[in-house]
């Protein structure tokens, strides 16, 4: 085995990766501040009013960085199941676990923005087009990857279980990215892509993508958080965690 | 073969699999998941007859007619039409020209009765001065750049 890998598996164990995250947190809460507080401020005093929606039209800063982080941490999470089910690594299925309840928040916050979106400019709260339903079937998709989580005592055998689940799930997520592509939908096509310059004002787009890092920052908090939760109760019959010094002071 | 590798081998050869199968049955429901039908597709007789269903479609420029609270425009897809009637509050952004989808059934004479309207709104944000900048260029036979 080559030396680089020796060097990823040392982060792998959770006894080098416990101390690490403790020291990153701090960095990445603060972060998550820093851009929530400007973009907010670039989304609701600087960006200008829309032409079409008026004012109503700002709940967007919220709607798509919500949207985009709820498909995005699905993508993290199926990607360590993939690595713990191949590797066996301990540390994938702690971290699958973490990001669980956060992608589970923002696809909530996704639906009730949209929701309240939608009643104003569309003329209604819910509709069961495909873009919308295939989110809510991510909304169920966390809160089932939960659920079987807590169904399962033994956290090893839970953690492939799941990660089955994290993965089988997976496909629904191109399917929410391109429902407003491949059928017509009442929900309007993407703004910003890849292939095109996106179809907004440069400073609607600032305020978007600063919430959106924001998004990335705080759920890296409260993800790592989470998981270093995870790790003591999981390791607690352990000499390391026996001799953490805060569980000593 | 390392048994790392021939697990991830597994894992990547169930999830192509389960992703062609899902792309076949999304195409196979693909009439099924569409939210609503365009003129075109009703004047080729796909909208299911005497049943509700959508149609979608932008309202014809100058076609709105109000009576009271019934409200009379025309759904076009730019090459079929459609008139539809509709009684009740029109949604905020109901403009001439811009996208809508109404529910309802096709009568004999060939109107449309909604019982809902919603309207469609485009992807593009911008300020006012460049939606006005944005007209008055189209107005001028200046073709944009996207």
């Amino acid at each position: 085995m080559s030396s680089r890998l020796i060097n990823w598996f040392r982060y792998s164990s959770p006894a080098t990766f416990y101390p690490l995250a403790g020291k990153l947190i701090p960095w990445f809460a603060a972060l998550a501040v820093l851009f929530g507080v400007a973009g907010l401020w670039v989304g609701f005093f600087v960006a200008p009013t829309d032409a079409q929606q008026g004012e109503g039209y700002r709940i967007i800063f919220l709607h798509v960085p919500a949207s985009w982080m709820s498909m995005f941490i699905y993508m993290v999470m199926a990607f360590w199941s993939a690595v713990g089910l191949s590797l066996n690594t301990r540390l994938s299925g702690i971290m699958a676990t973490a990001l669980a309840p956060t992608g589970a928040i923002f696809t909530a916050l996704s639906l009730i923005t949209g929701s309240l979106w939608g009643k104003p400019m569309w003329g209604t709260w819910w509709i069961w087009d495909a873009r919308l339903t295939s989110e809510l079937l991510l909304f169920f998709l966390y809160l089932g990857y939960i659920a079987l989580r807590a169904a399962i005592d033994d956290p090893r055998r839970a953690d492939r279980a799941c990660a089955v689940l994290a993965l089988v799930g997976v496909v629904n997520i191109p399917v929410i990215y391109f429902s407003v592509q491949w059928w017509n939908t009442l929900h309007q096509g993407s703004s910003i892509s890849l292939t095109r310059s996106p179809s907004m004002a440069h400073t609607m787009l600032l305020g978007m993508l600063l919430v959106a890092l924001a998004a990335w920052m705080y759920s890296i908090a409260v993800a790592l958080t989470r998981a270093r939760a995870i790790i003591l109760e999981r390791e607690r019959h352990t000499d390391w965690v026996v001799r953490l010094p805060e569980l000593n002071a | 073969m390392k048994a790392r590798y021939k697990r991830l081998a597994i894992i990547l050869g169930a999830l192509a699999s389960l992703g062609v199968a899902t792309g076949l049955i999304l195409n196979a429901l693909n009439s099924n998941i569409a939210l609503f039908v365009t003129p075109s597709e009703v004047a080729e007789g796909k909208a299911p007859q005497g049943a509700t269903f959508r149609v979608g479609g932008l309202v014809k420029p100058g076609s709105l007619k109000r009576d009271g609270l019934t409200a009379r425009f025309v759904v076009t897809d730019t090459s079929k039409e459609i008139p539809v009637a509709y009684t009740g509050i029109l949604p905020d952004l109901f403009r001439e020209g811009k996208g809508v989808v109404a529910q309802g059934k096709l009568t004999p004479s060939g109107e449309f009765t909604a019982t809902e309207v919603l309207a469609k709104h485009d992807e593009n944000y911008m300020p006012p001065e460049a939606k006005h900048a944005v007209e008055q260029a189209h107005k001028a036979g200046v073709t944009l750049k996207q």
